[in-house]
This record gives structure tokens, C-alpha cells and sequence, in this order.
């Protein structure tokens, strides 16, 4: 007689345990080959099991794909990662002050947001997930203002509406991060298919993780950017980590997630996702398919999840604590700045300079923020605000609510007033 | 003016609104070439071409998703889910996304999505094509929610729905696409054309969003109801013989309040009936509001009459369906309340 066994997956190490990355397979840089970009989907399908990689382990450009930047694009590059992971330790350091709620890292996965917003137009649209800020810091939003997003204050972009790091920002053509994941991935299969409709040579882009690529929002924007051959790069970001679930729990035991790519009749692209050029090379290629009405391409970014998940999140209980420093595609800043050292553009001086000055400009960026406002401190916002933008004229019942918050406010106003001579005298 | 049935009538304001404004694009499940499995797209693809007017894969979770996202980037999309029933996959990108985009933005970001879904029973669908989900989504913040009851209504308020900058579920109680029903299965079906509201003029008109409307002026007691029930209330009326003034509520979100207590608190009496469920169903909301409003001028507690708390039955939907009878009774019973 035989008897079903259900297949629960582990990771290879838990805490205590040796790190082990055995289960990736990795080729060397320079070995894959790079197709036509209007080549048909069926016939690239080992792009999908392969890895694109450029940058090998002398720090040399090596392949098919090396998309031969200039040296002074490549230190634009290394500035924007070094400025993100700067920016994160900060906040991360402040939330752990208590001077805002909530913050998530995006440390080891900084190349994945940079490169590939240095790759596309500034008219292309980009739709985030939670660890892409790079994607803001290359199209050159203000640090001052993502961090009063996570302070709440006064010159919030979302007027104190969401927790910290749901930012967006519409003159940069970058929509709003949702705290419900994966469901960004069909709306930006939408925003192309009205490109396509309106005859524009604009470009989507959007990101989920591993983890979230479960979710039926994927194959929902799979399904209609095959069907339409929507203009939109497709990217799962497999950082191995979903909170304590492992990459494994999202079906990546089986099947990488390129693969599913050509499941839908979409190119699926596995990159080395701490390789900044490589990762630039693959959405330059997957960008001109799109535009010149190829469709879209899914691409999988394997890179590791450093970081807690968030502030909330302790990975010591789940993961081995030196899992980071075992991991075999190494750190992207550092790669990219061997890489620039070995062209002969840039020193270990010139280095520790560049982290100098952009701590130097955190500081400072830190210092305006507050000035506007932190959750315990004012200037603050107004909470009868709260009405607005729920519709876009406001409805009766709405004003009346807003009325009554109104009348509350000035009650508890006027009885903290009244108290004051009381404390004086 | 024309004669139209419902269905008519909704085809109509969608090709005004296609013809009028370029960014208007209409999809959803067999909605392109077939022309919808009500008809309410017929001939609009042919019209149109078909980057206007699309058929999409089975997946309203993905239909509403790329509405957003067409609306995000300039279009007015108009997406047909199928049956109300099917809405579900989508609650998601409705609830979380499409409802609160521009709150959580503060106004930078929004789209002006319009659902078209066939709801209500009485056409031997079983539970899981005849379900009225109103009420469900009158509980979330930041859509419109929208039912008509007659060809003119459909069409003004459809048009009105497509030009609204904020989103809306637009309800089309399919019962009545072909004609007004009073509730009586075993009657002989009427056409829209022996109706005064199948009248429809052919060009653009809109009826506001947000407006209720009295259909039937009376002094007894008001009955607010909405959709197929705003028929089967007036046969009962005659049934009964009371002289029962019958407000159409129309729009649930945002809601008349004005025109619907000002009805009561002349009559002093009301009976809410609709065909949804009617546990923390919309005429809970409709009772509180009528209670808070007009509890000084009430003669007899509110009644609700509506579908039964459970599933929709297949065999036995007219022993489910809140009839003439059970109208009829309400409002005897608030009529005598003393």
C-alpha cells in the first residue's frame, strides 16, 4: 500500500547551522550568450536557468552582455547604492531612536533599483515594490522628502496617510507603493497596455519579491501581458527571503522563477542581481524588446535579503546570522567599486571620500526633515485633513464627519487651555 | 427620444461615451467581439476597434488591475464583470487599491475606473448568479456605488459614472434588462416600451450621482428601496392599498440622506426593502440613518424586507425572493403599529 507524504520545504541551514548556497547554481560571468532582442520567447528559454553575469570575480567586464558604460556613468552608479545604503542605516537608526514607526532595509539588493532605473527612459513608469527606494534616489527625489514620508510631518507626500516607506512621487513617474503586495504587478501591465493604446513609446516597469510572486496577482499580470503583449518589464526580485520563509515556500525548489516566463510565452531572464552591470544590461535588452513592440520580459534578480525584513523582523531566529557573508554573489557596492578600481577609475581614497560626504549629506537631509515635523514633535498636520482625498469632492456624509472631528478638536483645545493657568498657578 | 430596454439603454451610454472622449475604453469577459453575454456591448467593438473595445482572459482580479493601471495613465476605463457573483477575485484590487489610490497619494494619484456588473436573482441562476453584493462594497471607503432601476436612469447614471473622477461600481439588476418586473414569475414578461422610463433620449444626458428620486409621491408611509425591488414595491403598493410614497435610493454612495428623510419624517413611517442578504446589509445603514434622522417623527418601528440569510437557492428563488407578499405585509404591520 502505498501513502501520500506532503512535501514541506526547508531551508538548507536554520540558526546554528553552516550557511549553505549549494542549491544555486551559478555560472561563470560571461557565459551566457545575448540574443536578438526580438528573438521569440521559446527559443531563449535557457535564459531562464542560466545567469546573466558580467562582473567576475578579478572585477573585470567580461561577455556578451557587458553593456560597456563609461567610467563616469559606472561612479554615478556606485554614488546612487552607496547613498541608498547610507540613507537606510540612518532611518533604520532612527526608527530604532523612535523617531519614526516602521523602516525597511534594502541593503545587498541596492544594484537591483539603480541599475535598472539608470537602464530605462525617465518617461518610463515605474510601479515599486517596498525595497526599491534606489529607484527614487536615481530619479532624483530629495532624500528630505522620503524621509518626511516616514516622519509623517508636515511636508509628507501622503499627508500622513500611510506608514513609512509607502512613498511615491507622480512628476518623477513613480507610482505609490501598496502594503498589499504583488498587486502593483497587474496594474503596471495595465498602465502599458494604454501606452499601446495611445501609441506612446513609454515603457512599464515593476518589481515584487520571490515571495509574492505566489500571489495570483503574478499570474494575473503574466497572463494579460502575454496576451496583449503589453510593453513591461516583469521583475521578481528572489531575494531567498520572505520574512522566516524561504524561496523555497514561493515554489523556487522546483523551477527558477524565470521559468515561469516561458510557461506564458514571455522571456524569463535569470541575472546575477548584486551585478550592477549585468543588471543594466538585462533591462537595456528586455527595454528595447518592449518598445519595439516585442512585449514584455520577466526577470529574476537572485540577490540576498541582508536585512531584517523590517524593523519588526529578527532573522536571528530563522536564519543563520552569517548567511550575508557566505553569500555567493557577494555585495553589489563592493563589486561595482573592485570593478572601478580595476578600470583604474576610482581608489580606495576616493572611496572612503564619497562615504564621507554622503553620511555628511544624510546628516544634513536628516536635520531640514525634522524641522518639519516628526510624529511627537510639530509643526504637525492637521487631522481634519484626513477627509480630504477619500473622494474627489467631498460627500455630505463626509463633511459631516469632519465637522464632528472638528468640534472635537477644538473642545480638547480649549480644555488644555483652560488648564494652563491651573499648572501656572 | 427612442424606445430602450435596459440593455439598450447601457449600450447607448457607452457609445455616447466612446464617441465623445478618446480615452474611454471598455473591456471585461466576451465583452469585445460577441459583444457581451447580456449584449451590452454588442456592436460597440465593430464601432470602435478593438484597442476601445477588448475581450480579456478570465481574471477580474487582472480586469480591475489593468483598469487601474489604464487609468493611472490617462484612460477612463469602463470594465464589465461578468456577474456581481465573479467580482470576488477582484475585492482586492477594488478594496485596497482602486478605492484608496488617491487617498493614500494625497490626490496625486487616482483612476477613474467604472465596474459594470448584472446583479439579483430571479432568473434561475442559483447562488452563484444572483447575488445583489451592494452593500458589501458601500462598506468601503472611497468608490461609488451605484444602481438604477430603468432604462433613463441606467444610461444618465452610467454616463455620470464614466465621467466621475472618482471610481464606481455600477450594479445593473439584470432581472430587468428586458423589462420592469412587479415581482410575479408566472405573469406574462413586459416590455420596457410600456414603461415611461423607456424613453431614453439618444444623445449624452447624465443624472447626478448622489441623488435619490421619488417614483411614486405618497402620504402613509415611505418605502426606500433600489434596483428590481423599486417594481415589485409598486405592485405591492396597489396590492396593499396604501398610499406609500416610494423613493428610489439610486445612488447608495454617496447617499441621498435628504431626500430620503425628509420622506419619512413626512410619512412617519418606513419600510426598506431590498433583495441582498439582510444581515449588515444596506438597509441596515438605510434603517440607523432613517433612526438617527427621524426618530421624532416615527409612528412604527422601520421594517426591512429582503432576501433571506442564506445563499441564494436555485429551486426555491421565488420562496427567496422578497415578493409582493412580504411588501405587502411590512407594510400592513407598520400601517397598524401604534
Amino acid at each position: 500500500m502505498t501513502q501520500s507524504r506532503l512535501h514541506v520545504p526547508h531551508p538548507p541551514a536554520r540558526p546554528g547551522e553552516k550557511p549553505d548556497f549549494s542549491y544555486l547554481e551559478i555560472p561563470p560571468a560571461g557565459h551566457e550568450p545575448r540574443p536578438d532582442t526580438l528573438t521569440p520567447a521559446l527559443e531563449i528559454e535557457r535564459l531562464g536557468t542560466g545567469m546573466v553575469r558580467v562582473l567576475d570575480e578579478q572585477g573585470h567586464a567580461v561577455g556578451a552582455w557587458n553593456p560597456h558604460l563609461e567610467p563616469e556613468d559606472l561612479q554615478v552608479a556606485l554614488r546612487h547604492m552607496l547613498l541608498t545604503r547610507h540613507f537606510d542605516e540612518r532611518m533604520q537608526r532612527m526608527q530604532r531612536q523612535g523617531r519614526i514607526s516602521f523602516y525597511m532595509k534594502s541593503t545587498g539588493e541596492e544594484a537591483v533599483a539603480v541599475a535598472q532605473a539608470m537602464a530605462l527612459e525617465p518617461g518610463d513608469m515605474l510601479f515599486p515594490s517596498y525595497r526599491t527606494q534606489g529607484l527614487f534616489i536615481v530619479r532624483g527625489k530629495s532624500l528630505v522628502d522620503l524621509m518626511c514620508q516616514c516622519l509623517s510631518n508636515t511636508r509628507d507626500m501622503c499627508r500622513g496617510r500611510q506608514m513609512p516607506i509607502m512613498y511615491h512621487w507622480a512628476e518623477g513617474n513613480i507610482f505609490s507603493i501598496s502594503g498589499n503586495l504583488a498587486t502593483q504587478f497587474p496594474q503596471a501591465v495595465g498602465w502599458a497596455m494604454a501606452a499601446a493604446i495611445k501609441g506612446e513609446d513609454r515603457i512599464a516597469a515593476t518589481w515584487i519579491g520571490e515571495g509574492s510572486s505566489a500571489e495570483a496577482d503574478f499570474h494575473h499580470a503574466m497572463t494579460f501581458a502575454a496576451v496583449y503583449q503589453a510593453p513591461v518589464i516583469l521583475n521578481v526580485v528572489n531575494n531567498q527571503w520572505a520574512i522566516s520563509s524561504f524561496q523555497g515556500f514561493a515554489g523556487g525548489e522546483r523551477r527558477t522563477f524565470a521559468q515561469r516566463g516561458p510557461g506564458y510565452g514571455i522571456p524569463g531572464v535569470r541575472v546575477d542581481g548584486n551585478d550592477f552591470l549585468a543588471v543594466y544590461a538585462v533591462t537595456r535588452w528586455a527595454a528595447e524588446r518592449a518598445r519595439a513592440s516585442g512585449g514584455p520580459t520577466l526577470i529574476e534578480h537572485v540577490t540576498y535579503r541582508a536585512a531584517a525584513h523590517s524593523t519588526s523582523d529578527d532573522p536571528s531566529r530563522y536564519r543563520p546570522k552569517e548567511e550575508w557573508q557566505a553569500w555567493p554573489l557577494g555585495d553589489p557596492i563592493t563589486r561595482l567599486k573592485n570593478h572601478l578600481i580595476a578600470l583604474g577609475e576610482w581608489s580606495e581614497e576616493r572611496h572612503a571620500a564619497l562615504e564621507k560626504e554622503l553620511e555628511a549629506h544624510v546628516t544634513a537631509c536628516w536635520k531640514e526633515a525634522v524641522t518639519y515635523g516628526t510624529l511627537t514633535e510639530g509643526p504637525t498636520l492637521d487631522p481634519v485633513s484626513m477627509f480630504e482625498d477619500v473622494f474627489h469632492d467631498m460627500p455630505p456624509h463626509l463633511k459631516r464627519q469632519r465637522e464632528e472631528l472638528r468640534r472635537l478638536l477644538a473642545a480638547q483645545h480649549a480644555a488644555a487651555a483652560a488648564q494652563v493657568p491651573d499648572a501656572e498657578g | 427620444m427612442a424606445q430602450m430596454n435596459m440593455v439598450q439603454a447601457i449600450n447607448s451610454a457607452l457609445d455616447v461615451m466612446l464617441g465623445r472622449d478618446p480615452r474611454v475604453v471598455v473591456f471585461g469577459e466576451d465583452v469585445g467581439y460577441f459583444g457581451g453575454v447580456f449584449r451590452c456591448t454588442d456592436g460597440l467593438q465593430r464601432k470602435y476597434g478593438e484597442h476601445r473595445v477588448l475581450d480579456t482572459p478570465i481574471a477580474e482580479g487582472g480586469i480591475v488591475a489593468t483598469a487601474i493601471g489604464m487609468g493611472v495613465n490617462g484612460l477612463r476605463p469602463v470594465a464589465e464583470i461578468q456577474f456581481a457573483d465573479y467580482i470576488y477575485p477582484a475585492f482586492d484590487q477594488i478594496v485596497s487599491e482602486l478605492a484608496r489610490l488617491r487617498y493614500r497619494t494625497a490626490g496625486d494619484y487616482s483612476a477613474p475606473v467604472t465596474i459594470r456588473t448584472p446583479c439579483g436573482g430571479g432568473i434561475r441562476g442559483g447562488q452563484t448568479h444572483s447575488q445583489s453584493p451592494e452593500g458589501v462594497f458601500t462598506h468601503v471607503c472611497g468608490i461609488k456605488v451605484v444602481m438604477p432601476s430603468n432604462p433613463y436612469d441606467a444610461k444618465g447614471l452610467l454616463i455620470s459614472s464614466i465621467e466621475d473622477e472618482d471610481p464606481v461600481v455600477f450594479f445593473e439588476p439584470k432581472r430587468i434588462y428586458n423589462g420592469p418586473f412587479d415581482g410575479d414569475p408566472h405573469k406574462p414578461a413586459v416590455p420596457w416600451s410600456t414603461h415611461p422610463k423607456g424613453e431614453v433620449p439618444e444623445g449624452h444626458y447624465a443624472i447626478p450621482i448622489g441623488k435619490a428620486e421619488i417614483v411614486r409621491p405618497g402620504k402613509d408611509v415611505t418605502i426606500l428601496t433600489y434596483g428590481t425591488m423599486v417594481h415589485v414595491a409598486e405592485a405591492a403598493v396597489q396590492l396593499a392599498g396604501v398610499d406609500a410614497e416610494i423613493v428610489d435610493v439610486r445612488t447608495m454612495v454617496p447617499l441621498d440622506v435628504d431626500t430620503l428623510c425628509t420622506s419619512v419624517c413626512k410619512t412617519g413611517r418606513c419600510v426598506i426593502v431590498h433583495e441582498a442578504t439582510r444581515f449588515s446589509g444596506f438597509g441596515a445603514e438605510l434603517s440607523a440613518t432613517v433612526q438617527e434622522e427621524c426618530f421624532w417623527h416615527l409612528e412604527a418601528p422601520i421594517q426591512r424586507v429582503t432576501g433571506w440569510d442564506t445563499p441564494y437557492p436555485h429551486a426555491f428563488e421565488w420562496d427567496y425572493f422578497p415578493g409582493p407578499a412580504r411588501i405587502v405585509a411590512a407594510l400592513r404591520g407598520v400601517m397598524e403599529a401604534r
